[in-house]
């Protein structure tokens, strides 16, 4: 297929699962924020959900404050956050009308109904907290809908391995993303020294994951830290693990090296990130330090989309 | 002007063969049923994002062409006589096309003179004694059609350039089939299905003498912001073959590649929707960033066919556009089936002084004008308009022709106070390709929403319809 065609693919893929995310942090600290300070103390919620997206530096550059009506404008509908959701669906968008060829209809449907509704419903932003959450809900009823017909209606080939790529890359790197602003709150027994206040936090990273119910049904158990960041590094089972996204990075290239019947630097790369966390256990991880593990995968992972790149999308 | 022909209710006002059953239909079924269906329709278009572009008009990048719900009938012997007409232009078109790079007999035997054609922005020298594979010169015209009465049909231009507008008759018949199963089935319908599959065997019988046997075939685009977009990425679907810009094709030794995530890929036929002027930077407009450095020296080495040809654009440039019954009897020896509009070519002196002398009962339009831009309506227009007009014909007389102001035929249209008859042209698609000429049976119908206007291009404010050839 045409490398532009493949790019457009990897890259709508991307958007449409960076807006998901964008969605469910606003969700997850919305929850946190209505609870009483003696439930989740004084830290400033707003400030992390800037940190967790990955855009803080560019919302100082034009807010003073973080609060909510100035992150969600910001995160949601600002045209001067070039990831706002409204963006990432816009140039969603964009990259569809470009590759239409290679999508299906029900998935150009959906993107098409999505931006057509952004703009008949939500031009003006939110208003209410009800209005804010029926937003939410509709970008990841998009997300879903475009996930479940890429599923449903793709030829399994290239196309649909490509936009596989975007998905999964984008997903580790959110992931890896709410880790890393997080990580202090996960670390183990020994050095935990929060009290009954870090329980709503937790509970906020598994929200902002999608993962509460899972969490139970893997450890049968009340939320502890460390099997929470177990959960979301090493558990191949829950979907947004890194674990579990590096299988499926690795699976879709393979189905692309064999296709194309030859391997190559990202084949490899994305093996190498796999083994690696094949090979670890949360005990060594926090031995070598939770936050250096963390950002080290940020780095392969931002590397592998280079790889990427340069070997098949340009 | 006279009362138009309308294609239902003929010229005495008694109901036309053709339009028997939709004349019943439309009798039985209640008004705010169509009041609905259209509503439908119009939502059914914006979920599948069938828009177009309006240049020049920064509020709406992407606009729906409103859809008139009530289908233009023609007869199978109608359509009959439409089929061989546009056959034997077409048959005339690349007959002159191939004599105008070549031996240029038509220039040599006084039908048409020669500065005509060498003043001719559109002629390109570059094609001078350049074979073309097959000897095909337009692959694809778009023939725009009027009639004023139950006999004739008139050829209005003869686009050979890259035609747009089939996409509308293939999504017109879907959407109708969809809103409207039971009125399909009181009728037989010619299907307009198969125009793709004829479209890619017409494209890869033109390929290169030496190319594979399974030819590879690639839609050249200028790009999502061209108005045409979606009619692009609609056929390269339809087509199954890639849909390319400017940016994805290099030529390296004279052969044209794609680039993919697999390398390079030869390509042999190029369905261009790019016009000459952006083709190849190096052989034409240098500022053009959406077409292959490269592209013509290909060409030139017979190793990729371009389809349409380059150059074509001097067969339907409107001066010589007056010349086509003689252009068709000169390679033919054949009367043409398809009558031209009389024009009155402003290049002439004696034309020029009728023009002025009867500006307010004429059609004026550009020589090199198209999408209706530019051309005056003497009878719509006002006396400043005129007057305007009057100053350009004589600053620049070679730039423009005139015809009379045909009285277009008419169909039954939804309009806000319920049906009424709005004008229509037909634009058929004539496929041509190594050893046949193909039609499907249909065209684009295009109608002007407004009353009494006779300008139906999409541009400013014309709409379409499902345009319906009955079998025997």
């Amino acid at each position: 297929m045409l490398s532009r065609t493949a790019e457009n693919l990897f890259w709508l893929a991307r958007y449409v699962e960076r807006a998901e995310y964008l969605a469910r942090t606003i969700d997850a600290t919305l929850r946190v924020t209505a609870l009483p300070h003696a439930y989740v103390g004084q830290g400033n919620e707003w400030d992390s959900a800037l940190l967790t997206a990955g855009v803080s530096a560019s919302f100082y550059s034009l807010y003073e404050e973080a609060n909510e009506a100035n992150v969600v404008e910001f995160l949601s509908f600002s045209p001067a956050n070039p990831s706002s959701i409204r963006n990432c669906i816009e140039n969603a968008r964009l990259n569809s009308r470009a590759v239409r060829t290679a999508l299906t209809g029900e998935m150009w449907g959906t993107i098409n109904g999505a931006w057509i509704e952004l703009q008949e419903s939500w031009s003006k932003g939110t208003k209410t907290r009800e209005q804010l959450t029926a937003f939410t809900r509709f970008v990841q009823e998009t997300s879903l809908r475009f996930d479940g017909s890429a599923y449903r209606t793709m030829l399994r080939n290239d196309a649909y391995w490509f936009s596989r790529l975007g998905v999964h890359l984008e997903r580790a790197d959110n992931t890896a993303r709410i880790l890393d602003v997080k990580y202090h709150l996960l670390l183990p027994e020994q050095e935990h020294v929060g009290g009954p206040l870090d329980y709503y936090q937790w509970s906020s990273i598994l929200r902002s994951v999608s993962a509460q119910t899972a969490y139970h049904w893997v450890y049968r158990q009340t939320l502890k830290p460390w099997l929470i960041a177990d959960l979301l590094i090493l558990n191949d089972s829950l979907p947004r693990s890194l674990a579990s996204c590096y299988g499926d990075l690795v699976r879709n290239l393979d189905q692309i090296g064999v296709a194309y019947g030859r391997q190559g630097p990202a084949q490899r790369h994305a093996r190498g990130v796999r083994n690696r966390l094949e090979h670890s256990n949360m005990e060594d991880i926090f031995q070598r330090g939770l936050h250096e593990f963390i950002q080290e995968f940020i780095a392969d992972n931002s590397r592998l989309g280079e790889i990427v790149t340069k070997q098949y999308l340009i | 002007m006279a009362v138009a022909f309308d294609e239902m209710n003929g010229p005495g006002g008694e109901l036309r063969e053709a339009y028997q059953e939709l004349s019943r239909w439309l009798g039985e079924t209640p008004s705010d049923v169509l009041t609905y269906r259209r509503q439908e329709a119009e939502l059914l278009f914006r979920r599948i994002g069938i828009t177009f572009a309006v240049y020049g008009d920064a509020d709406a990048q992407e606009r729906l062409i409103p859809f008139d719900v009530i289908p233009r009938i023609l007869s199978a012997r109608e359509w009959a006589k439409l089929e061989l007409g546009l056959k034997q232009r077409t048959r005339a078109l690349n007959m002159f096309l191939r004599d105008i790079y070549h031996g240029r007999e038509v220039l040599r035997a006084g039908i048409v003179p020669d500065d005509l054609i060498f003043q001719n922005p559109v002629f390109r020298p570059e094609m001078n004694g350049q074979a073309v594979p097959h000897d095909v010169y337009v692959h694809i015209a778009g023939i725009d059609i009027v009639r004023v009465d139950d006999e004739d049909f008139y050829v209005l231009e003869d686009n050979a350039r890259t035609p747009s507008g089939v996409s509308y008759m293939l999504d017109n018949r879907e959407i109708m089939m969809r809103l409207f199963p039971d009125l399909f089935a009181r009728h037989r319908i010619a299907p307009v299905e198969r125009y793709p599959d004829e479209l890619l065997s017409t494209l890869r019988s033109v390929a290169p003498n030496h190319a594979s046997s399974e030819p590879t075939v690639a839609l050249l685009t200028p790009g999502i912001y061209n108005s045409a977009y979606y009619e692009h990425s609609f056929l390269a679907d339809k087509l199954g073959v890639e849909l390319v810009e400017g940016r994805d094709l290099l030529v390296k030794n004279d052969e044209v590649f794609m680039r993919t995530t697999e390398g390079l890929k030869r390509v042999d036929v190029i369905y261009r929707r790019l016009d000459d002027d952006f083709l190849d930077p190096l052989t034409f407009r240098t500022d053009s960033v959406l077409g292959v450095p490269g592209l013509m020296s290909a060409y030139r080495a017979g190793n990729v066919t371009l389809a349409n040809a380059v150059g074509t654009g001097i067969a339907d440039d409107k001066a010589v556009y007056s010349y086509m019954p003689d252009i068709v009897k000169f390679y033919l020896g054949e009367e043409p089936i398809l009558k031209n509009v009389p024009t009155w070519r402003c290049r002439e002196p004696g034309d020029l002084a009728y023009v002025l002398d009867h500006l307010s009962e004429l059609v004026v339009k550009e020589v090199h004008g198209s999408g209706g831009y530019g051309m005056l309506i003497g009878p719509a227009a006002t006396k400043a308009t005129i007057e305007a007009f009057r100053d350009k014909l004589k600053r620049e007389p070679e730039g423009f022709i005139a015809q009379p102001t045909l009285s277009l035929s008419t169909c039954p249209t939804c309009t806000d106070s319920g049906l009424a008859p709005r004008h229509v042209d037909l634009r058929p698609f004539v496929l041509t390709g190594r050893d046949r000429t193909t039609i499907v049976p249909g065209g684009l119908t295009r109608v002007a929403l407004k009353e009494g206007s006779l300008v139906v291009n999409s541009s400013q404010g014309g709409g379409t319809k499902d345009t319906w050839i009955l079998d025997e």
